[in-house]
């Protein structure tokens, strides 16, 4: 389980998807880091994430870890946004049985987790089919 | 002048049937399908609240006006199930879509009015300059008791609208309220759902407080009703409109279009302001549109638009009502049903 503050420092990624572009190469960072994996550059610029893009990979989970129990099956998968960034969500409002790779995602902002009835609810983003 | 310079729908993708909901209360489906004129309602996914729903209405506002949310100086959102009992819907949105944090926000309720209510908060603050821009959301993920005539139109939805002076694509040219306490339908705190007077709703409650604010923003712009290309009431079921559509001297054609309740039901907050997407979605430059909205308790905010040569420029940057509420649906069992809307009482 998560706590409030970490889910808090993440709002920025979690709700935005804001990313960082290195200066020097271009890679995208998500999140941002410090240093650029590719060419260890520390200056970078904004970037917001594609909204779109098409599923790479994805699995079902059909036994799940107690708070997602209710939702099982799901899947769960890496989406290549439109603008190259690869991204791992949940694939919701889709039936597992007809997911396919290659398939047209859009991220939609959904409830990812909450402390039971009485905690803080997490929000972020999923993939959903286009 | 000021007025929409961009508006934004969110209609869940499952839906409900009334057959799969009367078959479970032994109820006569056909009777519900004809007197009340529903035939399914959108229910939100496991994921989807108001907070969700308003913020996916808000960037398709935001993809329409195509202007920088920072500069958005207030949020409201309106809703009789915000997630929270304490913590803003508003924050939660205004945080999502970048508006943060030199914003002003709140969080409205006035059962199904309160959508309308942000509307004419956030109008009245461009209109006095206080703020460039103002956002408006009127959201809900409905509550209907088990087995109770409600449980066959609460749905979900999500309609925002961006105010601002610059470029509106409709110029807000009236606004009326009309309110007197009348208890209709109401929620205490701590309940799961509401408890209304039954025919009680009608005569003195929806009736009069829809009649007494089109007659008075009708009075108040010197218009009658031939002058409205389209007009918006809320709709609780699919008679009513219609009804008092006629009791004040409308056609059904000036209805129709933002007529959206007999596929999705009553979306509360987001019910009229869902009617004024739709109707968005196809008005013409020139046509003057009256929304009049209704919340019991009671009250009814009326607002009268005209459309400008810019909605056909921004209308298809984000998708349309009807597009969302014809496609891509997914029919769930009453089982599904529960279980999504946490009917089902669980294991602690």
């Amino acid at each position: 389980m998560q706590s409030p503050a970490r889910s808090w420092r993440e709002i920025p990624q979690r709700y935005r998807l804001e990313a960082a572009k290195c200066a020097r190469c271009g890679f995208i960072c998500f999140p941002p880091r410090l240093i650029c994996p590719e060419c260890g550059a520390r200056e970078f610029g904004p970037h917001k994430l594609a909204e779109s893009g098409k599923v790479l990979t994805y699995t079902v989970i059909r036994v799940a870890p107690q708070p997602f129990c209710d939702q099982s099956p799901y899947a769960v998968g890496i989406a290549e946004l439109d603008d190259g960034v690869r991204l791992t969500a949940q694939i919701v409002d889709c039936d597992p049985a007809a997911l396919k790779v290659g398939m047209r995602v859009r991220i939609e902002f959904r409830k990812v987790s909450e402390e039971g009835e009485a905690g803080v609810i997490y929000y972020g983003y999923k993939l959903v089919p286009e | 002048m000021a007025g929409i310079i961009g508006y934004g729908a969110y209609i869940p993708r499952n839906r409900i049937k009334v057959e799969e909901i009367a078959k479970v209360w032994g109820a006569d489906a056909p009777s519900y399908k004809k007197g009340l004129m529903l035939e399914e309602k959108a229910v939100p996914s496991p994921d989807q609240d108001t907070i969700t729903m308003s913020v996916e209405s808000a960037r398709n506002a935001l993809k329409r006006a195509g202007i920088d949310p920072r500069e958005i100086g207030a949020v409201y959102v309106g809703s009789e199930s915000h997630p929270y009992a304490v913590k803003p819907s508003g924050a939660t949105l205004a945080e999502a879509i970048n508006a943060v944090p030199a914003v002003h926000t709140a969080d409205l309720e006035f059962a199904c009015k309160a959508g309308s209510e942000g509307m004419f908060i956030a109008l009245s603050l461009v209109q006095a300059g206080a703020v460039k821009y103002a956002l408006a959301v009127g959201a809900d993920t409905s509550q209907g008791a088990p087995g109770d005539a409600l449980e066959y139109s609460a749905a979900a939805g999500a309609a925002a609208f961006l105010f601002g002076k610059e470029k509106p694509i409709a110029e807000a040219l009236e606004t009326f309220s009309f309110t007197t306490d009348t208890p209709d339908f109401w929620r205490r705190e701590y309940m799961h759902y509401p408890q209304h007077g039954g025919r009680f709703t009608g005569d003195p409650a929806y009736f009069k407080h829809i009649t007494g604010s089109a007659e008075g923003i009708m009075k108040k712009s010197g218009l009658k009703p031939a002058d409205f290309a389209y007009v918006i009431f809320h709709q609780p079921n699919g008679k009513f409109p219609f009804r008092v559509g006629e009791m004040l001297g409308f056609e059904k054609k000036q209805i129709e279009p933002g007529w959206l309740v007999n596929k999705l039901g009553n979306t509360y907050s987001g019910s009229s302001p869902l009617g004024l997407t739709a109707t968005l979605d196809i008005a013409a430059p020139g046509d003057l549109v009256l929304m009049v909205s209704y919340g019991s308790g009671a009250g009814s905010d009326s607002f009268v638009f005209r459309v400008t040569e810019r909605i056909e420029e921004v209308r298809d940057r984000a998708p349309r009502t009807r597009a969302q509420l014809d496609g891509n649906k997914n029919y769930i069992e009453y089982g599904v049903y529960a279980k999504y809307r946490r009917k089902i009482r669980k294991a602690e």
